[in-house]
């Protein structure tokens, strides 16, 4: 039986080099690479996220965990077995038309992957009709639009807008963040969630896709 | 000297939002009449967050600051039509907040700024959005000036806003933006360096002291003025103290004159 658990602690005290080890001992232990991966690092990062959300780990700890994640992810991938993808939920993720910041976003990006879903991060200044296309393409059931600008958050409205007039609001959930977004703006666009930061994010996405 | 542009006066900002829609003169008043007697010499005026009211809530700010106000106004906003109408309405020669390198950006600011006697914020930002390297800042810098200089503003009238980024998602910001100010102030000597500071601090607990500390080290490659609260007064003492160390206080004046003022206390 792998001690899940000591794989969470390690992934939660940023212990890189602890994580590799234990991931690799508990594969040569013929423990299924999906039970590693669900049970112990897509379950640490759960804490981690939470833990980010509540203020008690920082931007810097939490980039270490999903590197560490990322790296024994590697590691099992070819482990896997047929139809035990390491993808989840499909995820659409961008920055708005007009609107160039990346950085709050990415980390929502990287804590959505760390979550098990299959995150699509179109980049920054994207367009409605771009994003109405993605959703298509990927078969999104997450939508998440960034914008950090009070300049560029009525194209978040218009982005809400292009996807219901697309037909396809039904399929989607939105999901709006950045800087100068609060709940009143969501709620007054029609999107679905707003999230203030990226623990919190990855955490509603759970949610909407469970 | 070190030149602070007072940020309290954006609509963005919960109470300064509200105090616009109910026409709330006496808090704006109040507000920078605080922001004076910290020591701001510029205030910075943002009416952009009502989206559809940028116009008139400009103007009424502007109505409301401009008699009480001491020093020039930093006209804050990416729309010419609001800086046209607020650059005709005050006294003293403004500050403008801002151009950068961004294709509508640029082309929608070089004919508003062509001719005018103003100072201008400049964003080292393009299309391809944050900057990568300091080579890439400088590189953008460059360009912000020599494009200023050829409409006739000259390069001590210039503010270069590097832009700094995180630290948080990449330990090299801090000296990244370092880097790049010191290339730009032996490249122009004539030119300011500004912008704000908090960035440099998301997503660390603390950020205070990130804030203040960070001045300090960009004040030695050469930053010589922040858009900040000048009503954080550690933040201020820790200006006032840095510019007292790199020999801009003679006889450590103002730095006395702090702390007789109980501005700055250790």
């Amino acid at each position: 039986m792998a001690d899940f658990n000591a794989i969470i602690e390690a992934l939660v005290a940023c212990d890189t080099d602890k994580v590799t080890q234990l991931v690799d001992a508990a594969i040569a232990e013929k423990v299924p690479a999906t039970d590693i991966l669900n049970q112990g690092l897509i379950a640490g990062m759960d804490i981690v996220g939470e833990k980010m959300e509540n203020g008690d780990m920082f931007i810097p700890e939490v980039l270490m965990a999903a590197q560490a994640m990322g790296s024994c992810v590697e590691t099992l991938k070819p482990l896997l077995g047929e139809g035990e993808s390491t993808e989840g939920a499909s995820v659409i993720i961008g920055t708005v038309k007009g609107d160039l910041h990346d950085i709050g976003k990415n980390l929502v990006s990287m804590m959505m992957e760390s979550a098990g879903m299959a995150v699509h991060n179109l980049g920054v200044d994207i367009a409605p009709e771009d994003f109405v296309a993605e959703i298509k393409s990927k078969n999104a059931q997450i939508v998440c639009l960034s914008a950090l600008l009070t300049t560029t958050m009525p194209m978040m409205k218009q982005t809400v807008d292009a996807i219901v007039e697309s037909g396809l609001r039904d399929q989607v959930k939105i999901m709006v963040g950045g800087a100068p977004v609060t709940q009143a703006f969501c709620d007054e666009i029609g999107a679905d969630g707003f999230a203030p930061d990226a623990g919190s994010a990855a955490k509603m996405a759970k949610s909407f896709v469970a | 000297m070190f030149e602070v542009i007072g940020e309290r006066i954006n609509t963005s900002r919960k109470l300064v939002q509200a105090a616009v829609a109910e026409r709330d003169a006496e808090y704006i008043i109040n507000d920078v009449k605080k922001q004076l007697e910290a020591g701001a010499n510029f205030i910075d005026v943002n009416a952009g967050a009502r989206i559809g009211h940028e116009t008139e809530d400009m103007k009424w700010l502007l109505d409301t600051i401009q008699p009480i106000s001491t020093v020039p106004l930093t006209l804050d906003s990416p729309d010419p039509a609001v800086l046209e109408m607020a650059f005709a309405m005050v006294e003293k020669t403004p500050m403008i907040n801002s151009i950068s390198l961004e294709k509508d950006r640029f082309e929608a600011m070089i004919p508003f700024l062509t001719g005018k006697e103003c100072k201008v914020i400049a964003l080292c930002m393009d299309d391809n959005g944050m900057p990568e390297s300091a080579d890439d800042i400088v590189a953008r810098a460059t360009t912000l000036v020599e494009e200023l200089n050829k409409i006739g503003i000259p390069t001590n009238a210039i503010y270069i806003d590097p832009l700094v980024q995180p630290i948080s998602t990449d330990s090299n910001k801090g000296v990244m933006v370092l880097d790049a100010v010191r290339a730009i102030k032996a490249k122009y000597p004539e030119v300011h360096i500004t912008g704000g500071l908090s960035n440099i601090s998301y997503g660390l607990p603390q950020r205070h002291v990130i804030n203040r500390t960070f001045v300090t080290l960009m004040m030695d490659a050469g930053m010589d003025s922040a858009i900040i609260d000048p009503l954080d007064a550690k933040i201020m003492a820790s200006i006032k103290t840095a510019d007292m160390l790199l020999g801009n206080d003679q006889f450590c004046g103002n730095y006395l004159k702090g702390v007789r003022s109980g501005a700055i206390v250790s």
